[in-house]
């Protein structure tokens, strides 16, 4: 008996649980709730004001567009079904995050990835060509000059002597 | 003391390694100037101006409402309907202005349908029952197809409805009216282009 009993509440536990999951959008006399349709039109903007979300745009095509989003919801049509649908009539541009097609998924995603392995490639090759550079050259004064006397003091032994001798012959002359 | 001491300079890069260097700088101005392309060309599209009077009008295509066809025919293309004058007319259900024109525009249409002007309605950014209800409140009879895409306003380059274009017989614009257009102007430009036969 003990088993019955519990058969039934694990039953009715998932019938609850079933029916609570399988029609969200439908209120208990098959009204479209608001929720349910702003959850979709958020997503949407509006057709006629610039980056304005059709939940919080208070026009009439705004107020006809989520109109529509209710008769669709009311019909069995999924969020996703509806933002298809609205796409195909007026266009990718109304929806909030646009399908990964034609010129969207040349600019925002081919084109980034593109660039970025451009710039990877770039920089590896300069650090290689740089690296190369360095273990060629040999160690010795890049660049000596009358006007750098402290790179010359760090020099080798041979140039600064040379350096100090002709500073001497300088002095002698002045 | 302006004297310079010989340099000592590092010994240049390896040809090989400089024909690279070469590549992947070409490569890299390449890829930016396509993104340049790319991106002008984006702004130039978003950019574009109305086409005005003068201008050859942009052909598109129409799939009209059920029972709202030209001739009988569910599609048409604007070519088609090249050697007439045509009214081409972009309004909203939810436009108040459209409803200011609604009545004459119909009006019109069956004032000249059979002189060779064809009167085309083109519903923008509007939902299919609304823009069907607006079709019967107001008796229009003309041919209407939706904005599918937004395609046709794009071509025009609408800022708005109501918005009026008149192309002639060859073709070409006539005339552009933004916002509602009086009866008087309409049957003036018709009147006009029926008589120079253009």
């Amino acid at each position: 008996m003990k088993t019955y009993r519990l058969r039934f509440v694990i039953v009715a536990i998932l019938g609850l649980a079933l029916g609570l999951t399988a029609v969200p959008a439908l209120a208990q006399d098959g009204v479209v709730s608001d929720d349910a349709v702003n959850a979709v039109a958020k997503d949407i903007y509006c057709p006629v004001c610039e980056n304005t979300p059709l939940d919080v745009c208070p026009t009439q095509a705004c107020a006809d567009w989520r109109d529509l989003i209710r008769t669709q919801l009311s019909e069995g049509k999924s969020p996703q079904e509806v933002r298809e649908y609205f796409a195909q009539i007026y266009g990718d541009g109304v929806l909030a995050n646009p399908p990964r097609r034609g010129l969207s998924l040349i600019v925002l995603w081919i084109l980034p990835v593109v660039l970025l392995l451009v710039g990877v490639l770039l920089f590896s090759r300069y650090l290689s060509d740089l690296r190369a550079q360095t273990a060629s050259a040999p160690r010795a004064v890049t660049v000596m000059t009358a006007s750098a006397p402290t790179a010359v003091a760090k020099s080798d032994p041979a140039a600064r002597d040379d350096y100090v001798a002709r500073v001497e012959q300088e002095l002698q002359k002045g | 003391m302006q004297e310079t001491v010989p340099t000592t300079q590092a010994p240049p890069a390896e040809p090989s390694a400089r024909r690279s260097l070469r590549w992947t700088t070409l490569a890299m101005w390449a890829g930016l100037l396509a993104l340049l392309a790319l991106t002008g060309w984006g702004l130039l599209r978003t950019t574009a101006e109305r086409p005005a009077a003068g201008q050859p009008a942009p052909t598109f295509e129409m799939q009209f409402y059920d029972g709202y066809g030209w001739e009988g025919r569910p599609l048409a293309d604007l070519a088609d309907m090249h050697g007439q004058i045509v009214v081409l007319n972009f309004w909203a259900s939810w436009c108040v202005e459209c409803r200011l024109e609604a009545d004459m525009l119909e009006n019109s249409w069956r004032k000249y349908r059979d002189q060779g002007v064809v009167f085309l309605g083109i519903a923008h950014v509007d939902t299919e029952p609304k823009s069907l209800a607006y079709l019967s409140e107001f008796n229009i009879t003309y041919p209407n197809a939706p904005d599918l895409g937004t395609a046709v306003s794009r071509k025009y380059e609408i800022t708005g409805v109501p918005e009026t274009f008149i192309i002639d017989r060859t073709g070409t614009i006539a005339h552009v009216q933004i916002g509602p257009i009086s009866e008087r102007a309409l049957h003036g430009i018709i009147d006009g282009l029926l008589g120079q036969g253009g």
